[in-house]
């Protein structure tokens, strides 16, 4: 029994009409022709969100003032703080808490960095605001790229990373990247990370978009999950060195009176107290922002992904890089409405899932970098206009998942893609049997603050790694490295936060001072904070509910 | 492009004339449109989720529910992301299990049942009662895998639990109070560090990383300018998709190739 309604049945029915045609020319390695890296750059212009002068307006303070950026993201870096620093500043000389390091965030980055920081002797809280593991790294599906086949080398990884980037990478950042790459897998591996694996050790590896050759490795596809719940459990193993501080997000940084970093003032959601930890160092691992929704978009990401450290990082004077373009992932779920926006990953096109539009034809080829396979994907909706409507209006293209048990075998689909499997076996449609109806769906960070391939940003002791950071993925990010930039800049800012703890002697006063000059910044400029700062949670309430809650 | 009407942030779009029907949430009665999520029908009603709630995709854990359907004495499992309202439904959020991690050193372990019983010795007071296994919103055959790890089998354990979001509805229904999923997390560890073969391939690539065999190549890509790489990354080779165990590369320069 099929799991679409009626509506939808007679595309589906020319779907099915044209698999097996599909199908012969797939096994033959025929797909709808790749585009020339040539030909990237007009279609981003027309059809890619974020490449639209719409919904941007320019930054009106700080390093980056001028830049235009997502007006959702300049209302965040432009909100009013949590605390009156003239109020608060008496507070500062007792602080709650005092650490060597301070990690702010608990995923992947974070709990590698205290993980690495730990190691290194040091005394370490780890604060996040859900619980820990709560964050992006727990969400990503399809791999963890690394260049460890004898057909293959750092070198191409390059290549492939700074290509899918459109050359706007930090070449520094870069080569740390893919020369540490094996070095995480191995690092993994022997924590008990269960990677797929051929009957002799071998790592079973597939290609990503834009990936030359076969570098992706995985954990059926719940790899971070797998990969965060080591991390996680390697943490809880620590618990002499490594302080959780669970629903503790920050709210501000602090600097000492020299201009070092101090620490940062937490907010505990459950009791709604400030308190202030003093840290020698402080690394932020704080993830990215799509539940900002930019430019109205759904998104893959958790909940608390409202990019609280550019908004840290920002008012202590860290520049932010390669914000321009967000990740719009190519296919998040259009159907049903209750998985609206929910991530399906790239795995199932590197399975040979093709893109299929309303008439059944295929139309770009299943793995071009995320971007361009994105707006392919917008144009085929609005342009041509043969997406396909769901019951509740949205727009959407098949992906023809059932080619995957006709190529690998039936059963691969329930096994490679457990996840999705269940996800909406529940909805009761079979992703073996049925395609599946995607649209572009707001995924990833790309940039933020400007790091060193140490992961130090232009304060000293203030780190940052993971989703936060800008420049290794350029402008645009491919499967597979955001897995290995939280795990190899995570240890690399551990390890380097670690070094500076030990070799500084004491935090002097702590101070605001940089926060009064923002706020004197943002008055000078005649920007009106639209909302409270970092925004924490994003409100999905019902706004009829608010309305008649609302006293003011 | 025209007017985002593709695009509504999290909003579930609910068409006109759709029906109101009537949830519990916690013993309170709201009307919530149905097909929501529980989530969703939990944020329409107003509530603003703070512990409950976290990737919203079904994979974090965070969001166990348990509910009764009307009529029905049946207890029921769901993660508040996936499951849809149904009528009469009657439900709580739970957001926190207690359970007792056992702390180890990985390094120092051996992948044997001996393990097993020194760090998680509740694991063998399992009554095969199956309340575990009706408990998990993973579908997981929870008891299957306890059972496993008495006979001392890892693998096994290892592969049925793979799945696991460790939101702990088995541990909390337990009548031997057995801590399934921090016992199934050290199983998973132990298959992966000690029973699953390594990757010699790894090893040997981590060894010529480590020897600063791949330097050169690093610093010929850092001296090159933006043409010159926009010039390799276009004409660089591709391995053929999809996987052809015969293909060799033309270009082997920039290749460490060692048996």
């Amino acid at each position: 029994m099929s799991g679409y309604p009626e509506s939808l049945q007679e595309s589906l029915a020319k779907v099915e009409e044209t698999r097996p045609q599909r199908l012969e020319e797939a096994r033959k390695q025929r797909y709808f022709l790749k585009l020339s890296p040539d030909e990237y750059d007009a279609i981003l212009q027309k059809y890619h969100p974020d490449y639209q002068p719409e919904g941007r307006k320019p930054l009106q303070v700080g390093p980056n003032k001028g830049e235009f950026l997502q007006t959702e993201l300049v209302a965040i870096l432009q909100g009013a703080p949590w605390i009156d620093p003239g109020k608060f500043c008496g507070r500062l000389k007792t602080p709650d808490m005092s650490t060597d390091i301070l990690v702010i965030g608990g995923g992947g980055a974070g709990s590698a960095a205290a993980l690495l920081a730990s190691e290194q002797g040091c005394e370490v809280i780890l604060a996040t605001k859900l619980r820990h593991g709560d964050a992006n790294t727990v969400m990503a599906e399809g791999g963890i790229q690394a260049a460890d086949l004898p057909y293959d080398s750092p070198y191409y990884h390059f290549l492939d990373t700074i290509g899918g980037g459109h050359f706007t990478n930090d070449k520094n950042l870069v080569r740390a990247l893919v020369m540490d790459a094996p070095i995480v897998i191995k690092w993994l591996e022997d924590l008990g990370v269960m990677f797929d694996k051929e009957p002799d050790g071998t790592m079973k590896e597939l290609k990503g978009g834009g990936l030359c050759r076969r570098r992706m490795h995985s954990s059926a596809d719940m790899t971070g999950s797998e990969i965060m719940r080591v991390l996680r459990d390697e943490v809880r193993n620590h618990p002499d060195k490594i302080k959780v501080l669970e629903f503790c997000p920050a709210v501000e940084l602090l600097l000492d009176e020299e201009g070092q970093i101090g620490g940062a003032i937490l907010y505990n959601m459950d009791n709604q107290e400030f308190l202030v930890v003093q840290a020698k160092a402080v690394i932020l691992a704080t993830g990215g922002y799509g539940r900002l929704h930019l430019h109205g978009f759904a998104t893959t990401n958790h909940y608390g992904a409202t990019g609280d450290g550019l908004v840290l990082g920002y008012r202590v004077g860290v520049r932010l890089q390669n914000l321009k373009y967000a990740q719009f992932h190519p296919t998040g779920a259009a159907f049903p409405e209750q998985c609206a926006g929910m991530l399906i990953t790239e795995k199932v096109r590197t399975l040979g899932a093709e893109p299929i539009n309303r008439d059944g034809e295929r139309f770009c080829h299943p793995l071009e970098p995320r971007d361009v396979e994105a707006a392919l994907i917008i144009r085929e909706c609005l342009e041509r206009e043969k997406g396909v409507i769901t019951p509740t209006g949205r727009l959407g293209i098949w992906l023809d998942s059932p080619m995957i048990d006709m190529i690998w075998g039936e059963g691969t689909v329930a096994k490679a893609l457990a996840g999705k499997y269940l996800q909406f076996k529940r909805y009761g449609i079979d992703i073996a049997k049925e395609p599946m109806l995607v649209f572009p769906t707001l995924h990833y960070q790309n940039g933020g603050l400007a790091i060193n391939e140490w992961g130090e940003t232009t304060v000293p002791g203030l780190f940052a790694a993971g989703e936060v950071t800008g420049g290794v993925h350029g402008d645009n990010r491919l499967m597979g490295n955001s897995l290995l930039d939280v795990n190899v800049f995570g240890r690399r800012a551990g390890i380097k936060a670690a070094e500076f703890a030990k070799q500084r002697e004491k935090v002097k006063a702590l101070s605001l001072r940089h926060l009064e000059k923002y706020l004197k910044n943002l008055e000078e400029s005649g920007v009106k904070p639209e909302q409270k700062t970092p925004i924490i949670l994003p409100d999905y309430r019902n706004p009829e509910v608010k309305v008649k809650g609302a006293l003011d | 492009m025209a007017e985002c009407k593709y695009t509504v942030g999290d909003k579930t779009i609910v068409p006109p004339g759709t029906k109101m029907i009537p949830i519990y949430i916690m013993g309170k009665r709201y009307e919530v449109p149905e097909g929501l999520t529980i989530l969703k029908a939990l944020e329409y009603a107003g509530y603003r989720v703070i512990r409950g709630c976290g990737c919203r995709a079904g994979i974090c854990g965070a969001c166990a529910t348990v509910y009764r359907l009307k009529d029905d004495y049946r207890l029921r499992f769901g993660l508040a992301c996936q499951t849809t309202v149904k009528p009469g439904m009657y439900l709580t959020q739970i957001p926190f299990v207690p359970a007792n991690k056992a702390v180890y050193d990985i390094n120092q372990l051996t992948a044997d049942v001996f393990t097993i019983e020194r760090l998680y010795p509740e694991t063998f007071r399992c009554l095969a009662c199956n309340t575990c296994t009706k408990a998990c919103p993973m579908d997981i055959p929870v008891m299957d895998y306890i059972q496993a790890l008495i006979q001392g089998d890892i693998k096994t354990a290892a592969e049925i639990s793979h799945s696991c979001i460790m939101c702990g509805m088995c541990t909390l229904r337990c009548p031997a109070e057995i801590q399934h999923f921090h016992v199934a997390m050290l199983a998973r560890r132990l298959y992966g560090k000690y029973i699953q073969p390594k990757a010699r391939h790894l090893e040997k690539r981590v060894e010529q990383i480590k020897a600063g065999k791949f330097d050169w190549m690093m610093d010929e890509l850092m001296g090159l300018s933006t043409e010159e790489l926009k010039k390799r990354y276009k004409e660089r080779e591709w391995e053929p998709e999809p996987y052809d165990p015969h293909w060799k590369p033309k270009e082997t320069k920039y290749l460490i190739i060692e048996e």
